[in-house]
């Protein structure tokens, strides 16, 4: 039988299952495969914060999505155009996201009476007509693949467990996704276990070969690969690259990287990314708490280290003493806060960015903190380097405002020439400043108003700091009113006066009077939803905020050029707040606040709303 | 074990070259403890025990956290940092940890220690973090004006407790022994020769050494500890804790206890071999946990000295280890292979 091939030119496939189902693992491979063909891509993970919720129900359900295409792309996607379900409740909780005419893949064998139960179907949504609007594929993947595993030495148990990797064949072959990697991951993966090597191996191609067989599928699809920039790729997630930043960073500085951390999703995964590095001189202490995780990169810094604590927005306010601290004491260090849904604990898995005032304000006293906030997954690299070169020039701490979007989802990364990575090392102050041949710690470079960072173990520059109000120069203890309105204003202009490159505008045909305003992980969704109205006609400029203290100095003239400026957050407007108060510009905001990323179409639509309104 | 014991303290701290005297450990910043406070003896102490390691002067660090003891940086001029409350273990570890060449120092109160700061001491002490941490335990609240502390006996009288405290106090020492302490010893602050011998000892240990030092606050809780520096009695009810030998006061004397733990009898009831003879080098910290429990009710003898020293690698030891072994097994890193290390591919 020959089937037909259709060409497309992108595609969006969600998986999903149970917890249990390893959705995040098939998700995981296809995106290798994908990468590995050369399409672009985006994905975004989406699972519950429990570890095994109970099985088959909604709260339990995980998946992930993947959009690729033969061009360059900026998101996940909107809508999936194929759902992989796996049991009725994956099939319930996404429908709602599944435009019309959509594929369905559903595993017909955990479609039983006590399955559709728990989930609520009375009647079963294979039987009835309520899957009409859209292609359905009912396939048997659990018993097709506990029958394609008969020769193998397995329970019926273990047999079952590999039906992710049937439904990843049958993906596969669907979207003629090679195969080499998939097999050479898996010998790998299960290298101490040989025969659930080749039972996966097995499962995975006889998914592959039941799609050429089967009459349920009569045409498989193409994507062509997609003309990116020449050059090395690979496909990295936020918390990977935002990791490996800080590596080079470490490298670039020629500081040796100390990481105090505490556990916290979605933050862990950088934690556990650079314990795997100690060759590079790395140091990673999981400490007893998040006060202890940030002081022990700040005790680090004043021995010369570049102190890091990585956490999300609850172990920030755990960690503000101490940040107000490294602010009073001008010592360099990062905090990394990978944002998540709040208040309080939340939605631990789910994306926000909502800590933007608290990084801001979120200190007592006048305690000005630099931020930081990447655009995309791979933006993470590039953004801790530029965190560690304002923290190691001007000896603050500096926030970087990640959030669970970019931790969790991936792209294409190309990769950049370490020659190409910036200097950011600056020299140790190993004699005295003074006139007299004294040292004074608080004796600043007039350009940056960097103090001196002089570390233990320097003969002749012995000083003490502390948290108490210090005497501007000497660093002595003061309660003099007026040093402390000096100190206070000192370091804000030090703050006030970091070098960021300006503000850039994307108006290709430059005759735009609307902007849309965005900052960190909103890139894609607002570059995504500017792009589809530009295609309709519509005129719109985007310009998006990577430093969000000190803001580029070119951003007031920015925001005054145009007749309506609008800004998307996923919050309920805090930078929105931040430049109406400091530009008197009056924003128009728009704030969804639901646990996830935008998505294209709704900001096409939000930003030709502006556009049309008077 | 013993070798270890005696002196790798310092051993990766680089030693001066000239003569150092009590003058070159004093800083230009005035002092500024109430006039009588106990402070004054053990800074004095400090100062004058400091020329005898022998170190370089620049690879010495204090660190504090907040009260009245957490001053004690301003006032020796080696590096210093002046913390927050109760943090100054947490940010010492992550300088030792990172700089196997520093002495560093740790100077806490029982409030600092022992309540907002509670964990992470117990954690450092686990750790075995290459520390020296002095606990000046004076019973009470002195820079927030004379709040019962968590070392407070019950019905303490305060401002906060008008009507006395309700909260059974930590004994630091039991506290500290719990947490998996290597080395943890008990001085006071008028005795300036004990207290200089227990730090030899204490900076001698790698890994953390806890200090408690009784320290008089004249102000807030003024003679909490007299019994203890009384001459009528001091001698018959403080039991001097020494390696080796036999835990005598001049009166009394400590026997194995029916119930396996320690009691204190009159020494003229028992004969010189049934005397219980201290180990503060027994792995088993059993004894030295019963040791610590004699001064129930208060002051009727109190141990004094190193309950315990025993050998365990230090934090820093092991985190550098490794990293040596990473790089031993993988080389060392290179940050263009890092970086191509994924599963990646060409364009163009």
């Amino acid at each position: 039988m020959t089937k037909q091939v259709q060409q497309l030119d992108r595609v969006i496939i969600r998986f999903a299952g149970d917890s249990g189902d390893g959705m995040q693992l098939t998700g995981d491979r296809f995106t290798a495969g994908t990468a590995e063909f050369g399409n672009d891509l985006s994905t975004l993970p989406n699972f519950p914060a429990e570890i095994r919720a109970p099985a088959g129900t909604l709260p339990g359900v995980s998946s992930f999505q993947l959009h690729f295409a033969d061009h360059d792309i900026l998101t996940p996607g909107d809508a999936p155009n194929v759902l992989v379900a796996m049991n009725p409740a994956a099939l319930k909780a996404n429908l709602g996201d599944l435009p019309r005419g959509a594929d369905i893949i559903v595993n017909t064998d955990e479609f039983t009476k006590r399955n559709l139960q728990k989930v609520g179907y009375e009647v079963n949504p294979l039987d009835d007509d309520s899957l009409a609007e859209w292609r359905v594929h009912a396939v048997p993947l659990t018993s097709l693949t506990v029958r394609a595993l008969e020769g193998f030495d397995l329970s019926k148990k273990d047999a079952e467990r590999s039906k992710n990797m049937f439904a990843l064949g049958l993906l596969s072959w669907l979207y003629h996704r090679p195969t080499e990697h998939t097999i050479s991951f898996l010998q790998q993966k299960f290298a101490g276990k040989p025969e659930i090597a080749k039972a996966n191996i097995a499962a995975f191609q006889a998914g592959w070969n039941y799609g050429e067989t089967t009459e349920s599928f009569s045409v498989s699809y193409e994507v062509k690969p997609a003309r990116l920039a020449p050059g090395v790729y690979r496909n990295i997630s936020g918390n990977q690259a935002l990791a490996y930043g800080l590596i080079a960073a470490s490298v670039q500085s020629k500081l040796p990287l100390f990481l105090g951390s505490y556990p916290i999703t979605p933050a862990s995964d950088i934690l556990h990314e650079l314990s795997k590095h100690k060759r590079f001189g790395v140091r990673t202490f999981q400490a007893e708490d998040e006060i202890a995780g940030v002081g022990a990169a700040l005790g680090a810094a004043f021995g010369g280290a570049l102190g890091v604590t990585t956490t999300s927005g609850p172990g920030v306010a755990l960690k503000a003493e101490t940040v107000g601290l490294a602010a009073a004491t001008e010592l360099p260090l990062i905090i990394v806060d990978v944002q998540r849904a709040g208040p309080s604990t939340g939605m631990p898995t789910k994306t926000e960015q909502t800590d933007l005032l608290m990084a801001m304000f979120g200190r007592n006293g006048e305690s000005p903190v630099p931020i930081v906030a990447p655009m995309s997954p791979s933006d993470c690299f590039d953004a801790a380097i530029e965190a560690a070169r304002i923290a190691v020039k001007y000896r603050t701490p500096v926030m970087l405002l990640s959030d669970g979007y970019l931790a969790n989802g991936s792209e294409p990364w190309r990769l950049p020439e370490i020659s190409s990575l910036p200097d950011i090392s600056q020299e140790f102050t190993t004699s005295p400043n003074a006139e007299d041949g004294s040292f004074l710690p608080y004796k600043r470079d007039p350009e940056t108003l960097a103090r001196p960072w002089a570390i233990p173990g320097t003969a002749g520059l012995e000083h003490r700091i502390g948290g108490i109000e210090k005497a501007d120069g000497t660093g002595n203890i003061s309660y003099d009113p007026n040093n402390h309105d000096l100190m206070v204003r000192i370091r804000a202009s030090k703050v006030a006066g970091i070098d960021v490159p300006d503000l850039e505008v994307d108006d290709p045909d430059g005759d735009a009077r609307v902007l849309v305003v965005g900052w960190g992980s909103t890139f894609g969704p607002i570059a995504a939803g500017a792009r589809r109205v530009r295609k309709n006609g519509g005129k719109v400029a985007h310009a998006h905020l990577r430093h969000l203290n000190p803001l580029p100095a070119n951003t007031g003239e920015v925001l005054k050029r145009y007749d309506k400026v609008l800004l998307p957050e996923i919050n309920l407007g805090q930078l929105a707040l931040l430049l109406r108060a400091r530009y008197l510009v009056d924003i128009i905001s728009y704030n969804r606040v639901r646990g996830l990323p935008f998505k294209a179409e709704e900001l096409a639509g939000v930003i030709q709303d502006v556009i049309d309104s008077d | 074990m013993t070798e270890l014991i005696n002196g790798k303290g310092l051993s990766l701290v680089p030693k001066t070259d000239g003569k150092q005297s009590l003058k070159d450990f004093k800083s230009d910043q005035e002092v500024r403890w109430c006039p009588g406070c106990g402070d004054y003896a053990i800074l004095a102490a400090v100062q004058s025990f400091l020329p005898e390691l022998g170190l370089r002067r620049e690879n010495i660090v204090f660190v504090s956290g907040i009260g009245c003891s957490s001053r004690f940086p301003y006032y020796l001029d080696t590096y210093g940092f002046h913390s927050i409350h109760g943090r100054a273990p947490a940010i010492a570890t992550g300088l030792a940890a990172s700089r196997p060449d520093l002495s560093v120092w740790v100077i806490t109160g029982d409030g600092d220690a022992l309540s907002i700061g509670g964990n992470h001491l117990i954690h450092a002490l686990r750790r075995n973090v290459n520390l020296n941490i002095l606990l000046f335990n004076n019973r009470i609240y002195g820079l927030t004006k004379g709040q019962y502390s968590p070392t407070s006996e019950v019905g303490k009288i305060t401002k906060s407790t008008p009507m006395g405290s309700l909260d059974k106090p930590f004994n630091p020492i039991s506290l500290a022994l719990g947490a998996e302490a290597s080395f943890v010893a008990r001085t006071i602050d008028s005795d300036r020769k004990h207290l200089q011998s227990v730090l030899r000892e204490a900076t001698a240990h790698r890994g953390t050494s806890l200090v408690e030092i009784y320290q008089n606050c004249n102000i807030f809780n003024d003679n909490a500890f007299e019994p203890l520096k009384d001459p009528e009695v001091r001698d018959d009810i403080t039991l001097r804790l020494e390696h080796g030998q036999p835990i005598v006061s001049a009166s009394k004397a400590v026997v194995r206890g029916a119930n396996g733990g320690v009691e204190v009898v009159s020494r003229s009831e028992v004969s010189d071999e049934s005397i219980l003879v201290h180990d503060a080098h027994n792995p088993d910290p059993s004894v030295a946990f019963a040791l610590s429990r004699l001064d129930e009710p208060a002051f009727e003898h109190v141990p004094i000295g190193i309950f315990r020293q025993v050998d365990r690698p230090a934090y820093d030891a092991l985190m550098s280890e490794q990293m040596e072994e990473a790089v031993a097994r993988q080389g060392p890193g290179d940050l263009a292979d890092l970086l191509m290390g994924g599963d990646t591919w060409r364009i163009g």
